[in-house]
């Protein structure tokens, strides 16, 4: 327990996974899931496909339902409440694999469309904090395009922006470069990597282990719906306990 | 090879070539003409053959058209003035062109009543057909049934006032309560503008005007293209949203309104318009107690609406399958409820990909509007089939009449099917 003392990068909580367990009609695919982060940690998820990781980070704002076990998000516990769900919602930023950027809208009206309407933000304001965003995303002069005229690494930008907009105080990432080509990967890491150094408390599940090695405090290791492994990442990566980690990590790292 | 190495490679130009005319097979109409008419014998064939069946066409019309009587007050006198040549009688359209456009029981001396509300609904129809306009100009829109239902049926002012502060009342009670939730502000919504109705109903006096320009139309007396047009519009602007919602309850995880929704397209849609129209005429009234009398029009209308209404949820329903499931996602993980998440992103996709399908609902409506023609309405073609044909003066006339029929049809339906492409054109945002 010394180890995860040390993990820590504050006391307070973020979010408590308790003994939750998810089922696919009758195929179980989160199996008795327990997880604590603490506000400013960095997570990274890993392994194979199918091992449950987008499922895990997916129940955390009930994008997916779970079926037995306690989640608490920020302070507020996840029931089937919908009132709950929505505070959850709008406190918790998620960017997606394939970016999910509203088609019929300007890059600024994406970035604006939560915060006026869940926040209800001014407009004139709403569209300063965008600016912001998109600034800090390095793509402002794209602001009046539409997604379709963006590349996919700035569009994945203009996602990250977008959920940064609602000031969530947790950000999940569900393979955010999976579906990026190579040089693209890049821009948006190095995104991500700005955001981690200013303490964004981050769930990410990606195979960037170059990512997980510099920025995460933790590393989390999934097979078969469990939570094999978690470890900081220069130990999981040089001294991987169990076989199945260490299975996986010299298929990933050995090419 | 070895030729090349001796050679030097280096070349720079000292004077430009001067532009020079194409030949004459490179541009021109000699060039059109063999790229697009003679381009292989069978094209040049296919062409020849082409130009004869046209020729043979105009031949065939241009002399009935040119040739025809603009004015006669029968068709036997028109036959006279032809004697024995080629010609169409135009002049049953000059003679009875009234008829054909108000029927043959609206008021004469209130032509005007209906013109004006048909001028006005180009200027109500323009900020929603084209939302660059100025938002403000939506509150013409907003009023304008109210507005059209005066001046097409007349009678004391204060019904569509009562009717129109219903609707406010309810608006705003809607307003009021919907943050709490949506179910309430919407029956809250309801009930107050029930009352409102109900309330005002003891203040609209109860004796029909029949005197001066204002005087009442009853429903029986509307007739002729008129009808078409208010029925047309009426009923696609109500089967709109009736469509959007019977599409989003068919998507709903309650089950409950999930099967009202999905058994009410189904019916709607394995019975022929022609027997719901004449459940509306004849049926209806069954189901209503004896001393209470609804409408023909609005029992037509809704009949119309209903039918149309299940098509277009069809219609819409495979514009929200063919989002990808994304879309809602982020919708969701924004903390957008369902009702923002449906307004703001599922909706404008959803419908912009139903478009044309919408179009060719309300293209097909507008024209089963005739099919009032069968419950004994008057419509443009109950006129024509009716009063019209059935006089003395004009029996025996078909191509004229039934031709003028086609034609505005024609000129409403072109008109409805450009706007919806250039409405696909001006949304494409997608750049795919």
């Amino acid at each position: 327990m010394a180890e995860a003392t040390q993990m820590k990068v504050s006391d307070e909580l973020a979010i408590t996974i308790e003994n939750m367990n998810k089922w696919y009609g009758t195929f179980h695919v989160l199996r008795d899931i327990d997880l604590t982060v603490y506000r400013g940690e960095r997570i990274v998820i890993c392994g194979p496909s199918g091992s449950g990781k987008s499922t895990l980070i997916r129940c955390i704002n009930a994008l997916e339902e779970h079926q037995q076990g306690k989640i608490v998000v920020d302070g507020t516990v996840l029931s089937s409440d919908l009132k709950n769900i929505d505070k959850i919602r709008s406190e918790v930023g998620m960017c997606f694999q394939h970016f999910n950027l509203f088609p019929h809208l300007t890059i600024l009206e994406n970035c604006t469309l939560a915060p006026i309407w869940v926040r209800k933000t001014p407009k004139k304001e709403a569209e300063e904090t965008a600016m912001h965003f998109l600034e800090k995303v390095k793509i402002p002069d794209q602001a009046n395009k539409y997604p379709g005229q963006l590349s996919g690494g700035q569009q994945q930008r203009v996602a990250i922006a977008r959920s940064l907009c609602m000031k969530p105080r947790i950000m999940l990432f569900d393979e955010p470069t999976s579906a990026l080509d190579p040089e693209m990967i890049k821009e948006v890491l190095d995104t991500m990597i700005e955001l981690a150094e200013e303490g964004m408390t981050m769930l990410c599940v990606t195979h960037e282990m170059g990512f997980a090695r510099q920025v995460a405090n933790r590393v989390i290791f999934m097979d078969q719906g469990q939570i094999v492994e978690q470890n900081e990442p220069e130990e999981f990566f040089l001294n991987p306990q169990s076989e199945r980690t260490q299975l996986f990590l010299s298929q990933i790292l050995g090419h | 090879m070895t030729n090349n190495h001796d050679r030097s490679i280096a070349f720079v130009r000292t004077e430009d070539v001067p532009a020079a005319p194409p030949p004459p097979n490179a541009a021109g109409p000699t060039k059109w003409l063999k790229d697009n008419l003679f381009a292989t014998i069978p094209n040049s064939i296919l062409t020849i053959v082409a130009l004869l069946v046209i020729y043979l066409i105009l031949q065939g019309t241009l002399p009935w058209l040119l040739n025809g009587v603009w004015v006669s007050p029968s068709l036997s006198v028109c036959r006279d003035i032809l004697d024995g040549a080629t010609g169409a009688c135009f002049a049953v359209l000059t003679e009875r062109w009234n008829q054909l456009l108000f029927g043959f029981q609206y008021p004469a001396d209130l032509y005007w009543r209906p013109g004006l509300a048909f001028i006005l609904l180009f200027f109500a129809a323009a900020p929603v057909l084209f939302f660059d306009l100025p938002r403000k100009l939506l509150i013409f829109t907003a009023l304008y049934p109210f507005i059209a239902f005066y001046l097409i049926w007349g009678g004391s002012i204060l019904t569509p006032i009562v009717a129109l502060v219903g609707v406010v009342a309810g608006a705003a009670v809607y307003q009021r309560y919907v943050k709490g939730s949506f179910a309430l502000g919407f029956f809250a919504g309801i009930v107050a503008a029930l009352i409102v109705w109900n309330l005002g109903g003891l203040i609209i006096p109860d004796e029909e005007i029949t005197e001066g320009a204002m005087r009442s139309v009853a429903s029986r007396d509307l007739g002729g293209f008129m009808l078409n047009m208010m029925l047309g519009v009426t009923c696609v602007s109500l089967s709109v949203p009736l469509g959007i919602a019977l599409a989003l309850g068919r998507q709903s995880s309650m089950p409950l309104i999930k099967y009202i929704c999905v058994i009410f397209i189904e019916f709607i849609r394995g019975v022929p318009l022609i027997t719901l129209l004449f459940v509306a005429s004849v049926m209806l009234s069954y189901f209503f107690p004896p001393e209470a009398t609804v409408d023909l029009f609005l029992r037509v209308v809704i009949m119309i609406t209903m039918f149309s209404a299940a098509y277009i949820a069809e219609v819409i329903r495979g514009g929200l399958a063919a989002l990808p499931k994304g879309q809602y996602e982020a919708g969701d993980s924004l903390g957008l409820d369902y009702a923002q998440s449906m307004r703001l992103i599922i909706l404008p996709q959803a419908l912009k990909i139903s478009i044309p399908g919408i179009v060719n609902v309300a293209v097909g409506l507008f024209k089963d509007t005739t099919l009032v023609s069968v419950i004994s309405m008057f419509d443009l073609v109950g006129m024509i089939r009716g009063p019209i044909l059935a006089s003395t003066d004009w029996q025996g006339i078909y191509w004229e009449l039934f031709g003028f029929a086609a034609l505005l049809f024609f000129v409403v339906c072109y008109g409805i099917s450009q706007y919806s492409q250039w409405l696909e054109r001006r949304l494409a945002t997608d750049h795919r």
